[in-house]
């Protein structure tokens, strides 16, 4: 910067870097600043950080592997041992995951073969209805942690509407999967109408909801009167009807049911609604701004609802997806099977984009799939899952940290 | 204690901030720093503070440089700051403020509470500041919590004192009495630099005056010299105070306020009972040191507050108790006093805020959908009208300078059908040659005949844009005067006193 | 506004506010009045006949108190109508804009609870020792947790992660305490554990900026996953040597212990409900009346002025996070050196959820949060204690008290709450 001809900073630098650089603004809200760290990071920083995630997970296979630390204490006289128990252990872990997610080559005929994909689109259908769920609340700037909540309301009401009501399949079904939905979007909505109301934190509302639904459906499901099965002791209701059970869509030899095609339509509906829809953009900019929203004649407050609304609803797709496809034999208290809390890390991987979340929804699918046939196969509890899933997300999070641990040169700063 | 700077550089990014800037100040003396809104002078400050290091360049202290690693050790030197916002904790009190990161402690790290008391009464005493040690620090006036301030300073046996544009929140009066509170402490042989872009306080106190602009030392200049002599040297150009408009054409009395009563969630009166009218194709501006009620007027007429009474009507519509949406729809633009938090979404493209206050109906929505193609089109052809510096109408609008980023506003409120403008601090933080750009926009737009109401703290803008100036303090009506009313009966006026001649 | 001459300003004060309104809530009087009105509803509409006997003392007490038996109407009716009067008096406080003073909130909830526990335990007798000495056995991890919540909170960091370190800490300690055979060793452990959980939340929070709140719940997930996976790969094989961890055993206090009705809740306890009474009283004392709470507070309050006068911030938040996760910690080692002998799953059931909601609860007060806490286990103890009675009330809806009373909580239905001013913003400096 030296010299006589030197250009001033033009003055549209100058400006923005003395309003942001000496006092950065405060971010907004804690959702967007993460949304934007998130956004801001590079694919590269994605893979690597799926990697990463991955290899921690190898090394806790590795080290709570039998042979492994049988080999490991005379692994100086024999490291060739030590080394291959290593191998072994790694590698069967992620062929039998890739067998029971992806493509099994240990079966002869096709169908067999290409069930694992079918069992990975399985799972991935409700993650990706609740993600969605979570996706959009982030969009509007809200937390929604109330998935397993919502899911467990939506369920209990898609079970009863499934074993008490006498209908043909046109109505039944549809009247199942509204009724699931329908409960879902009110029980977020409780989140939404004390946020806009009385501006508390919906984080708080939804852990909190989480729990209130749990006892209600418990309390629920252990009377006769309500959802228990009739003359049952256990907390389970009655298997849904025949009439309210979605279809197989690759015919009885695969368990792939009609909800993973409900799950692509929710995702072609909020690319609609967040890309297109009058109402998207007032979510957004409600997320990014509330403040400047509301002056700009946008009701912040209704738009909280109707955000949370749409997205209980989501989630409750995914609670009706359990009921009225997975597990058709009545409903139960651990219906959820820990979805409402998968979505979080579905839509925190899928950056709270439909197809994101339609990627990210489809990846962790795959990574129950292979986790159980891991489980089975080889013996390695498929709480791994929960761990690999868990660090990608904080990986994503932080790219610095990638970068850092990669030792790859980090990102301009401006 | 005497202050050497020398070639101070520091780099953000590509952008130079500090240009190796140097700087000398002697004890007992007050040597001024001019410049405008990011000439760089708080850059300058902050790494003197220790809060960001040089890329180049030596801080000395009495001859020997000083190499600080943060705040801590610039105190330790004898450097004390009082901070443009204020660095006081709202809910300690002063006592605890003054006591922070120098506390005496007594067994396992008690607090001495009484010690630091003590400071505190000795100080104010010292100077007469008439502080309460045990005051919530944010239950205090402004101007005391100032004060709070220079005793935590003080307390720390600084040397060298640094305001950083101490005025900005003051009233006049208390403006006087800082100005007093200077010469005490330059009296006492204190070295003083006093950070300001007000060219009146510089000329009142000042030893020596060093002007910086945009990042640059441009020269020394005498305390003396005229103000219009230190603003060109300030800004680069002989500058334009005043807008060229004619008499204005006023009609009827478009805008009518009566007993405008504002009250917030916790029952404080923000605005106690005002009654104004303004007439089609006439700007009233709003004038009064910040936190006089200006804000929420401004926030009730949009229907943005709560607790509203009395009546605002606008061509004989009454629009409290309608919602933003409703009021916005009766003809209402906005610009907010804040754009970064009430006038854009950062996180938008500049086309997506351009239709902010218009996503329910034509022309950028039909039947819930959004109408990409008409918004683009519409954005391109503003970006060009206002002039907005940007590489295109996709670019974030969070990514602009604060004068593009206004404009960008400005155009936003201005392309639709008016019959109301309120424009509240409409060129805070906005370059010279945007604040020109915008003065004739909102003059332009009083010529079509619509009302237009300003609120500015900067006297120098109420005077250029006013037809009438209506002065409120603790949210009270002091007066409403004429446009060419004297920059000194202003003044007094926003200290709540009225002069005779004036009528309200 | 038409008088000449120079008008002197009013007398300064405080900014520019012209006059106050003073705003005493209607919350509280409306409460009390739905909860006396629900009462008389349940008596009305559920009534109970019999007596009802408050057994006052254990059996192994010095001091015998006598029991106290009432006819159960007329004892739940009589106490009906003292809400009902409390209610009055809150209503007429009201009135004449004055504040519900907290003794007459105690009082209400005193009555109101013996009113309930009348009516409920109908022809049976309620322990009353067991029942709040069962309270503090289950509001001891609570109390740690939500005292490790306060002080992450104080400094500026959301700590959802709680359970997560009520968990790692209960995992720790199982397994450390069963390899060396010493409670206070497996102690030590779990309080590692949690500071480690802690410094994780810490590097992503603090120093890579990353939502506090997804940190949090991701970290939970993460250690749920972690110990579920050590649980079933490592401990469950060799539980005889990994999974069977020694527990602290009850030392009663001399004389303070042989006080009627609160010796025996609380102080014939183990030596970890001893450190708890401690740690509360230790971090209050810390928080309020010490350097180093004086500056975790302006760290959570406005990091940039504590930064001005030299106070490394996020060194500070570090450091309190470290502290907070190892007092959480400890919360956990009860799970397994005290209540339960060995580690299970999830064995924490989502306490550090209730934790959190403590730590809302009161107010981001390390003293309140822990009668917060404590009113939470007396409300999940209580459900335990109605169910061997056979009340009428379905033992679900006493386990959701705690939640249902922190959403009315953050709704400001009991109060408005403040939390820290930086609480959950990261500090960047440029």
């Amino acid at each position: 910067m030296s010299g006589t001809d030197k250009t001033p900073p033009t003055e549209t630098e100058d400006k923005a870097t003395e309003d942001r650089a000496p006092e950065a603004p405060e971010a907004p809200s804690r959702s967007h600043s993460l949304l934007r760290e998130i956004a801001s990071g590079n694919a590269l920083a994605g893979v690597l950080a799926v990697v990463l995630a991955v290899a921690v997970g190898s090394l806790m296979i590795a080290l709570t592997d039998e042979e492994v630390r049988e080999t490991a204490s005379y692994v100086f006289a024999r490291p060739a041992d030590f080394f291959n128990a290593l191998w072994d252990a790694i590698w069967g872990a992620y062929t039998a995951l890739f067998r029971g997610a992806v493509y099994n080559d240990r079966v002869d005929d096709f169908a067999t073969q290409i069930r694992p994909l079918t069992e990975t689109l399985k799972f991935a259908a409700p993650l990706i209805a609740a993600g969605l769920g979570v996706g959009l609340a982030f969009r509007a700037g809200m937390f929604n942690i109330g998935g397993r909540g919502q899911m467990l309301l939506a369920g209990a009401a898609a079970g009863w509407v499934a074993a008490n009501v006498d209908l043909p399949t046109v109505v039944h079904l549809p009247l199942a999967i509204i009724a699931g939905m329908v409960a879902g979007a009110l029980w977020a909505g409780i989140a939404g109408v004390l946020k806009a109301r009385t501006g508390a934190h919906e984080v708080i509302v939804t852990i909190m909801l989480n729990y209130v639904g749990f006892y209600l459906v418990f309390f629920a499901l252990s009377r006769q009167s309500l959802l228990q099965a009739p003359g049952s002791g256990n907390p389970k209701s009655a298997p849904a009807a025949e009439t309210a059970v979605m279809p197989k869509i690759l015919g009885d030899r695969f368990n792939l049911h009609l909800g993973f095609l409900l799950a692509l339509v929710a995702v072609a509906i909020v690319w609609w609604l967040l890309n297109r829809a009058t109402l998207g953009y007032r979510i957004r900019a409600v997320g990014e701004n509330p403040h400047a929203a509301r002056a700009a004649g946008i009701d912040v407050g209704r738009t909280y609802v109707v955000v949370m609304l749409i997205a209980g609803a989501l989630v409750g797709l995914a609670g009706t997806n359990q009921v009225l496809g997975t597990v058709t034999s009545g409903v139960t208290v651990d219906l959820d099977a820990g979805i409402g809390f998968d979505a979080i890390t579905v839509a925190l991987l899928g950056r709270s984009r439909p197809l994101g979340i339609l990627l990210a929804g489809l990846l962790f699918g795959a990574f129950k799939a292979g986790g159980f046939a891991m489980q089975a196969s080889e013996g390695i509890p498929v709480d791994i899952v929960l761990v690999v899933q868990s660090l990608i997300v904080l990986f994503i999070a932080a790219p610095p940290l990638v970068r850092a641990i990669f030792r790859l040169p980090a990102k301009e700063a401006k | 204690m005497k202050l050497v700077l020398r070639n101070i550089t520091k780099r953000f990014g590509s952008l130079v901030a500090n240009d190796r800037i140097s700087l000398e100040v002697a004890p007992g003396e007050v040597h001024c720093l001019l410049g405008e809104n990011g000439a760089g002078k708080s850059t300058l400050m902050n790494v003197l503070y220790g809060l960001y290091k040089a890329d180049e360049g030596e801080i000395e202290l009495d001859g020997k440089v000083q190499h600080f690693t943060g705040p801590g050790d610039a105190m330790a030197a004898g450097i004390g700051m009082v901070h443009q916002h204020f660095m006081l904790i709202p809910v300690f009190t002063v006592a605890e403020n003054v006591m922070l990161g120098n506390e005496s402690t007594g067994f396992a790290g008690t607090l001495d509470i009484d010690a630091a008391r003590e400071r505190v009464r000795e100080i104010s005493e010292r100077f007469g500041f008439h502080v309460d040690p045990d005051a919530l620090v944010e239950e205090l006036p402004v101007g005391v919590q100032q004060r709070v301030e220079i005793i935590k300073a003080l307390s720390r046996d600084a040397e060298v004192l640094v305001f950083d544009e101490p005025t900005a929140v003051l009233t006049p009066q208390e403006t006087d009495e800082l100005m007093e509170i200077m010469r005490q402490l330059k009296e006492a042989g204190k070295a003083i630099v006093f950070i300001t872009h007000k060219l009146r306080e510089v000329r009142e106190v000042a030893d020596r005056i060093t002007v910086i602009r945009l990042g640059k030392v441009v020269g020394e200049a005498d305390p003396k010299a005229s103000n219009a002599e230190l603003a060109s040297m300030m800004v680069g150009r002989p500058v334009e105070l005043v807008v060229h408009k004619d008499a204005p054409q006023l009609g009827e009395d478009a805008f009518v306020v009566k007993d405008l009563r504002v009250r917030d969630a916790l029952g404080h009166v923000h605005l106690d009972g005002i009654s104004f009218t303004i007439k089609a194709g006439e700007v009233l501006c709003v004038a009064g040191v910040q936190g006089n009620g200006q804000t929420e007027l401004t926030e009730a007429i949009l229907g943005l507050q709560e607790h509203v009474e009395g009546s605002v009507t606008l061509d004989g519509k009454e629009l409290v108790g309608r919602s933003v949406r409703q009021v916005l729809d009766a003809g209402v633009g906005f610009i907010p006093e804040d754009r970064q938090a009430d006038g854009l979404v950062g996180g938008f493209t500049i086309a997506e805020n351009l239709m902010l206050n218009r996503s329910f109906r034509s022309p950028f929505a039909r039947r819930g959908s959004l109408r990409i193609a008409e918004l683009d089109e519409f954005a391109k052809t503003k970006l060009e009208e206002y002039d907005v510096r940007a590489p295109d109408i996709y670019t974030h609008a969070g990514k602009l300078s604060g004068g593009n980023q206004q404009k960008v506003v400005v155009a936003r409120e201005l392309s639709r059908d008016l019959r109301l403008l309120v424009a509240a601090q409409p060129t805070r933080g906005v370059d010279v040659g945007s604040i020109e750009f915008i003065h004739k926009q909102v003059i332009a737009t009083r010529d079509s005949g619509v009302p237009v109401l300003v609120v500015s703290t900067e006297l120098d803008e109420v005077v250029a844009l006013a037809d009438r100036i209506m002065v409120l303090y603790r949210g009270q009506v002091v007066g409403i005067v004429p446009g060419d009313t004297p920059r000194e009966t202003l003044g007094l006026m926003m200290t709540g006193e009225r002069p005779k001649d004036v009528v309200a | 506004m038409t008088t000449a001459g120079l008008t002197p300003a009013p007398a300064p004060t405080a900014g520019p506010v012209v006059d106050t309104v003073p705003v005493v809530s209607k919350k509280t009087p409306i409460i009390f009045g739905v909860l006396t009105v629900g009462m008389a509803l349940i008596l009305l509409f559920e009534g109970q006949s019999g007596e009802t006997t408050f057994r006052l003392a254990a059996r192994t007490d010095f001091v015998q108190l006598p029991e106290l038996t009432v006819p159960t109407m007329a004892g739940a009716w009589t106490l009906t109508v003292v809400c009902a009067l409390l209610t009055a008096e809150s209503v007429r406080r009201y009135l004449a804009r004055r504040r519900t003073p907290l003794w007459l909130l105690a009082v209400y909830a005193v009555a109101w609870m013996a009113a309930f526990l009348t009516w409920a335990a109908a022809g049976e007798s309620v322990p009353v020792v067991g029942l709040l000495a069962g309270s503090i056995a289950l509001a001891v991890p609570l109390v740690f947790g939500a005292l490790g919540g306060v002080l992450g909170e104080r400094s500026g960091v959301v700590n959802i992660a709680i359970d997560g370190q009520l968990l790692f800490g209960a995992f720790a300690a199982a397994m450390i305490g069963s390899v060396t055979g010493s409670p206070w060793v497996g102690l030590v452990a779990a309080m590692v554990a949690g500071a480690l959980v802690a410094l994780v939340l810490g590097l992503f929070a603090i120093t890579y900026f990353v939502d506090q709140v997804i940190v949090g719940v991701v970290l939970n997930v993460l250690v749920i996953g972690l110990t579920s996976f050590l649980f079933s790969q490592v401990l469950a094989p060799n539980s005889e040597s990994l999974n069977t961890p020694p527990r602290f055993p009850r030392v009663p206090i001399p004389v303070l212990g042989d006080i009627p009705l609160i010796g025996p809740v609380f102080f014939r306890q183990t030596a970890v409900v001893y450190l708890l009474y401690i740690a509360v009283a230790l971090v209050a004392f810390a928080l309020y009346r010490t350097r180093w709470g004086l500056r975790v507070r302006a760290v959570g309050e406005h990091p940039k002025a504590a930064d001005t006068v030299g106070i490394k911030v996020n060194r500070t938040r570090y450091r309190t996070i470290l502290v907070a996760g190892a007092v959480a910690g400890m919360g956990g080692a009860f799970y397994t050196l005290v209540s339960v002998p060995q580690f299970n799953r999830e064995m924490t059931g989502g306490a550090g959820y209730i934790a959190l909601a403590a730590v809302i609860f009161g107010k981001w007060d390390p003293i309140r949060a822990t009668l917060a806490a404590l009113l939470f286990g007396f409300a999940s103890n209580l459900q335990g204690v109605l169910a061997v009675l056979g009340s009428p009330v379905p033992s679900q809806f006493m386990l959701m008290l705690p939640y249902v009373v922190t959403i009315f909580a953050v709704a400001g239905l009991v109060g408005r709450s403040r939390p820290p001013a930086a609480d959950g913003v990261p500090y960047r400096k440029e």
